[in-house]
Formats: C-alpha cells, sequence, structure tokens
C-alpha cells in the first residue's frame, strides 16, 4: 500500500458534518461498484448542501447525476434499480420534499421486499436532510421521523456528530435494507474528529453524556442543545445523562432500559409535533421496561402541535435550553400523591 | 403472410385462448368460493399476448399492474404463483419474480412506470441491451408518477417502452371522463418520443407495434409508448356491476371480441381446421384442472411468514413479536 494512503487511513481528521458525509459518499462508492447517487442538483452543483461535491467528476455522470425535479420519480428510479442489482444512494433535497415522494416510499420501497418474499431487496438508502434550525422557507425544515418509523420495512437513523455521520452512513449504505438517513442540517457545519477507520460499533444508541439524576433521551439535531442543557444542569448540581439514540428503527431498547433504569427519569426531546409523535413510542417503552425504577412521568419536549412555523417564529417551536431544562425541573420535582 | 406469421397467428390465438379459458375458469371459481376476488383481462387477451410475445424472454423484463394474466401466461409465469395472489396466499403472488423476469403485481397501478424505467436505466450502465415493458391502461394515465416515469425515461435515455392498455374503462369511469383529449399516445410527443397507437384487439398490429418500440429501446436507448385500443369486456372484478355504470349497447359498440376475430382469420386463412380448435381445447382442460387443483386445496401460508420478509436483517422488535405470534397463536 502507498505510504501516502496508509498515512490518511490512520489519522484521525477534523471534519464538519458535511466533510464526513460526503467523505462516507466517496468511500462508498469507492468500495461499491453497484452503489448510485442521485437526486436533484446532486451532479454538477454538488448538492445544495454541498454533500454530494466533487463526487461526479470523480466517479462520472454514469454514477452520480442529476434527475428532473421530482422525489416520486427520485424514489420510484432507485425502486427499479435495486430492483435490478444496483445499490441506490439517493437524495432527497429538504425533508418536506419526501411527502411528494411518499407513495414510493412507503408502498414500493418499504414493501418490495416483502411483496416479492425477498426476491427484491431494497438496500437502498434515502438521504433527508432534516429537522429545523436554519431559518429556511416552509417545508425545508421539518422532522419527519414519526412518520418513517410507523412505516413496517423502513430503517431509520439520524446522526449527531462527524464520526457518528461517516459510519452511521457507510452502515446504512452497506446495509441490504431501506435506510432512512435524516442529516440534522442544522450540524453540517459544526466541525469534530473523524476516524474512519474506528472499528465503529453503532449498532444502537450511545450515552454522550454519563450522569445520574435524569436522562435525556434525544437523536440528531438535538443532541448537541441537550448536552448544553446537561452542562448548565450541572452548575446546578444536577446531573443529567445524555443518550443520543441514533437509531429510530430500530430503537436499543436495552440502552434506554439500562439508562432510565439508573436516573428513575426520563425527558425525551425532539423536534417533531407532540402528538403520536415519537416520544410518545419512547415514554411506553420506558414505562414498561422501567416501571418500577421511574420516579416521575416520563416528560416530552418537542415541538409544538402546529405545522412548523417559519423562521421567525422557529426558535418558538423547536426546543430550546429553556424549554428542556423546564422539562429537567418537571420531571426533578415531580412528587407522588 | 410468411410462415413467421402463421405461427405467430396460431400461437396468440393458443395463449389468448387459454388466457380466456383461465380468466372464465377464476371468475366461476369466485363464484364457488375457491379464490376471495379477481380482476378479468376479457377482451384484453389480444393486447396483452401480442405484446408479451415481442419481448425476449432471455434480457426483457415485464412490469405488470394486476389485470396482466394474458402476458402471464404467454410470457410462461408460473400460474399456480401468480394466481398466489388472487387467492390471497401473498399480495405480490408467489412466483420467483427475479427469476420469471416478471415483477410482482402491483396495487398502485401508476407506481410501476418509475420502476421500469429505473430497471430500464440500469441496463444501460450495465451496457446490457435488456428492454422494460411497463403495463398500465387508461386510468393510471392520469397518475402524476407516469409523467415522472415517461419524463425520466425521456430525460435519462431509459430502454423503456410503456404499454397502455386503453380499455376504455377505469372502474366505473369512462375514457372521456379520465384522459383528456382520450389519447395516451398523443403525450409522447411533449417527452420527445415516438408514441403510437395500434389496434389493440389485433394480436399482430399489437406485436408488430410492440417489436418495433422493443427494437428501438434496444438499439438506441429511447423509450417510446404504444396504446393500445381495447375494451375490459367483464367487470372491473368479481365484487364490480357494470350494469350501474354501462350499458349492453354500449358494451356492443366494441365490436367484435378478439378471439372471435382471430378464429375468423385462422379459418379464413385456412391455417386452422376444426380438429386444431379442438386439440387446442383439449389440450387445455387437464392443465385448467391441475390448476384448480391447487386452488382448492392450496398449500396454507404459514402465519410467520408475515414476519419473515419485512427485512432481509430484522429487527429485534420483528423478531420478538414473531416471538410472541408463536407463543400466543400456539395458546389460542
Amino acid at each position: 500500500m502507498p505510504e501516502t494512503a496508509t498515512a490518511t487511513a490512520t489519522a484521525t481528521l477534523e471534519l464538519s458534518m458535511q466533510g464526513a458525509i460526503n467523505r462516507a459518499l466517496r468511500d462508498s462508492l469507492a468500495d461499491d461498484d453497484r452503489m448510485l447517487v442521485f437526486g436533484e442538483d446532486v451532479g454538477v452543483l454538488g448538492g445544495v448542501f454541498r454533500m454530494t461535491d466533487g463526487l461526479q467528476a470523480e466517479f462520472g455522470a454514469g454514477r452520480v447525476f442529476d434527475t428532473p425535479l421530482a422525489e416520486s420519480g427520485i424514489i420510484g428510479l432507485a425502486v427499479g434499480l435495486a430492483m435490478g442489482g444496483w445499490h441506490p444512494v439517493p437524495e432527497v433535497q429538504f425533508d418536506g420534499f419526501v411527502f411528494p415522494g411518499f407513495d414510493q416510499l412507503l408502498s414500493q420501497v418499504a414493501r418490495m421486499n416483502y411483496r416479492s418474499r425477498g426476491a427484491f431487496p431494497m438496500p437502498i438508502t434515502l438521504r433527508v436532510p432534516s429537522f429545523g434550525g436554519i431559518r429556511a422557507p416552509e417545508l425545508h425544515g421539518e422532522s419527519l421521523e414519526t412518520y418513517f418509523m410507523h412505516v413496517p420495512g423502513l430503517k431509520v437513523v439520524t446522526p449527531s456528530n462527524p464520526h457518528d455521520a461517516y459510519h452511521l452512513l457507510r452502515r446504512a449504505i452497506a446495509m441490504p435494507d431501506p435506510v432512512i438517513f435524516m442529516e440534522p442540517k442544522s450540524r453540517y457545519w459544526n466541525k469534530g474528529p473523524v476516524d474512519p477507520d474506528a472499528a465503529a460499533d453503532l449498532e444502537g444508541a450511545t450515552i454522550v453524556r454519563p450522569g445520574r439524576h435524569a436522562t435525556l433521551v434525544c437523536w440528531g439535531s438535538m443532541v448537541h442543545r441537550c448536552l448544553q442543557v446537561a452542562e448548565l444542569a450541572a452548575e446546578d448540581g444536577i446531573e443529567l445523562e445524555v443518550l443520543d439514540l441514533r437509531w429510530l428503527t430500530p430503537i436499543d431498547e436495552e440502552s434506554l432500559q439500562e439508562s432510565v433504569s439508573r436516573t428513575g427519569r426520563a425527558v425525551v426531546v425532539h423536534e417533531a409535533p407532540l402528538t403520536a409523535g415519537p416520544g410518545a413510542e419512547i415514554t411506553a417503552l420506558v414505562s414498561r421496561l422501567c416501571f418500577r425504577e421511574l420516579k416521575s412521568p416520563v416528560e416530552r419536549v418537542t415541538g409544538y402541535d402546529v405545522p412548523t412555523p417559519s423562521g421567525d417564529l422557529e426558535d418558538e417551536f423547536i426546543p430550546s435550553v429553556d424549554r428542556i431544562l423546564f422539562g429537567v425541573q418537571r420531571a426533578l420535582e415531580y412528587r407522588r400523591g | 403472410m410468411s410462415d413467421a406469421d402463421d405461427e405467430l397467428l396460431r400461437r396468440s390465438y393458443e395463449h389468448m385462448h387459454f388466457a380466456r379459458t383461465l380468466d372464465n375458469g377464476l371468475v366461476t371459481w369466485q363464484r364457488q368460493g375457491l379464490v376471495p376476488a379477481y380482476p378479468p383481462a376479457r377482451g384484453q387477451e389480444a393486447a396483452q399476448v401480442g405484446s408479451a410475445l415481442a419481448l425476449d424472454r432471455s434480457k426483457d423484463f415485464v412490469f405488470p399492474t394486476y389485470r396482466e394474466i394474458g402476458v402471464a401466461v404467454a410470457w410462461g409465469v408460473d400460474l399456480v404463483g401468480y394466481l398466489g395472489s388472487h387467492l390471497g396466499l401473498w399480495h405480490g403472488g408467489l412466483w420467483d419474480a427475479a427469476r420469471d423476469r416478471f415483477a410482482p403485481l402491483q396495487a398502485v397501478v401508476g407506481a410501476g412506470p418509475l420502476h421500469a424505467v429505473g430497471w430500464a436505466l440500469g441496463q444501460k450502465l450495465d451496457g446490457l441491451d435488456g428492454v422494460a415493458l411497463s403495463y398500465f391502461g387508461d386510468g393510471a394515465s392520469s397518475q402524476g408518477d407516469v409523467h415522472e416515469a415517461m419524463n425520466f425515461a425521456s430525460v435519462m435515455s431509459a430502454p423503456v417502452v410503456f404499454f397502455v392498455q386503453n380499455n376504455r374503462w377505469a372502474l366505473s369511469v369512462p375514457l372521456a371522463r379520465q384522459v383528456g383529449g382520450e389519447s395516451v399516445a398523443a403525450r409522447a410527443a411533449g417527452y420527445g418520443m415516438t408514441g403510437t397507437v395500434v389496434d389493440g384487439d389485433d394480436p399482430i398490429a399489437v406485436y408488430r407495434a410492440t417489436h418495433d418500440a422493443v427494437e428501438l429501446a434496444r438499439s438506441t436507448g429511447r423509450p417510446s409508448l404504444v396504446e393500445a385500443m381495447t375494451y375490459r369486456r367483464g367487470p372491473h372484478a368479481t365484487s364490480d356491476d357494470p350494469g350501474r355504470y354501462r350499458s349492453l349497447e354500449d358494451e356492443r359498440a366494441a365490436g367484435v371480441d378478439p378471439l372471435e376475430r382471430l378464429e375468423g382469420v385462422l379459418r379464413a386463412s385456412g391455417l386452422a381446421d376444426d380438429a386444431w380448435f379442438a386439440a387446442l381445447v383439449e389440450a387445455e382442460a387437464p392443465r385448467l384442472e391441475a390448476l384448480r387443483a391447487t386452488l382448492v386445496e392450496p398449500a396454507p401460508m404459514p402465519g410467520d411468514q408475515m414476519f419473515e420478509h419485512v427485512f432481509q436483517s430484522p429487527t429485534p422488535q420483528i423478531t420478538r413479536q414473531r416471538a410472541q405470534w408463536r407463543e400466543e397463536s400456539e395458546h389460542a
């Protein structure tokens, strides 16, 4: 092996999440010559968020290509390509534009392996820039994990930092099942260490900060905010554990049980609206798995049951540090009877 | 007419007649309670058989909807497996869809054309010359996915043939209330591709139009559209009552049944006589009886199969639910 390659391979890099995702796509394209990247503006432009920057120049327009502006077309194309033995990694440019492709995603991607009794696996990784926080126009800041989690046949994952983004994306692409890869667009440009060669065990959830008074259950964009909350709470002697679920399908129930059983309290934090959201599922799991150890009802700090509002009101909608602290306070101050 | 044409006429009739016999059988068996429901293809046999015979079984790929029994017969799909869908054993059917190059039955009739485009694009990327044949009808042509499929195919030069069986009825809604301009083929020009209208009740005309479209796709990678004008002579499905939305006069306007028409051609040209037709019917009987026998006592679908193919690599949750189902069903 050339010396330069060895040096690159073993170095821990300082990358933004954009850099990590771009590198994961590049490394996967290099490893798997059946992998294809396509979507709106992902070719010549390199994607509106530059996630596919340079990939068409490196791998050619046969493997990295622009499509017409039609999400159902993009996702349906992926189904047909997968039926022909390809590994499609399409991008839908913004979360809210998954809706025009919902039928192909729910009725086709999620069901083709089932419908065909395994004759046509769907090794598709659908990348979706997700969640709010960048003052974007309508339908550019949605949190769709609730929908994805409810669909049998889809796996759902979201990274919170560059290292996880690199390894989770590579893992998703290598999986034989369809995976929705939700990218927290508000964290695209924050840097962190990435070790591409680390033997990463990214199967389930991870404790990103240990604590003993309550567990903050979060994922994607909310992990960094929960770490800020834990930092502030520590000043008052409150030790919050921050559990990054990473995988929303499947949820790592063992890690959830282990953490909440130990702390006795759980606060679920997500941007998606409250009612019948992911927090409801997690609350049900915690109440079954940790019933004896719970010291308070599970608290949820979430988006409200309103359409994701425009930029001016975004900070009122997305769980803020203060709102999460109120949730923690409700959990800590709960008294029986 | 050449010898090849003569042979094509006879083969078309054999497939069309068996498709009709099976179609009639399925309606009867539905009435007998052997089949939960069935969407007859009566009247569309020429369009289905003529188009299927124009393909190369070794390299092309069929994307059907759910009313494609004539295609299945001519293509040679395992019919026991094909009927698995109508029997309610498995949504997509039970044939090996990858081996048979015949995609699972599709309930969302506008969804398949995009899959055909994706598969066809994959052929081009692989440097192969397979062609995807996408079957859909005048009703499906209203769906947005069909537009997206045609546009993608044209922009990307995917070797796909959009084969429209315009049977003039989308369940209860007639063509005039379904398709603006009453022609799907006319739309092809807008996508920069050829659109051909053909008499869908003439299997040779259908064969030729489809063959040309397939050869165009194979040699140039260009998509095209063939609209076979036919008529759904039966109900939408065994649960339907066409008397609520069309009259006998409407149905008579469809003209001579394609099977009778082809029989007339075969007799007039001396290609088949009474003995030939009698032998054909005789040969069908054991095939039909064998299929009926599988319907009377279908191999039961084990309950745990509903968990089996959700994922290639199941989640712990699916594995747990499967175990719980097993435990609770055994104690029930």
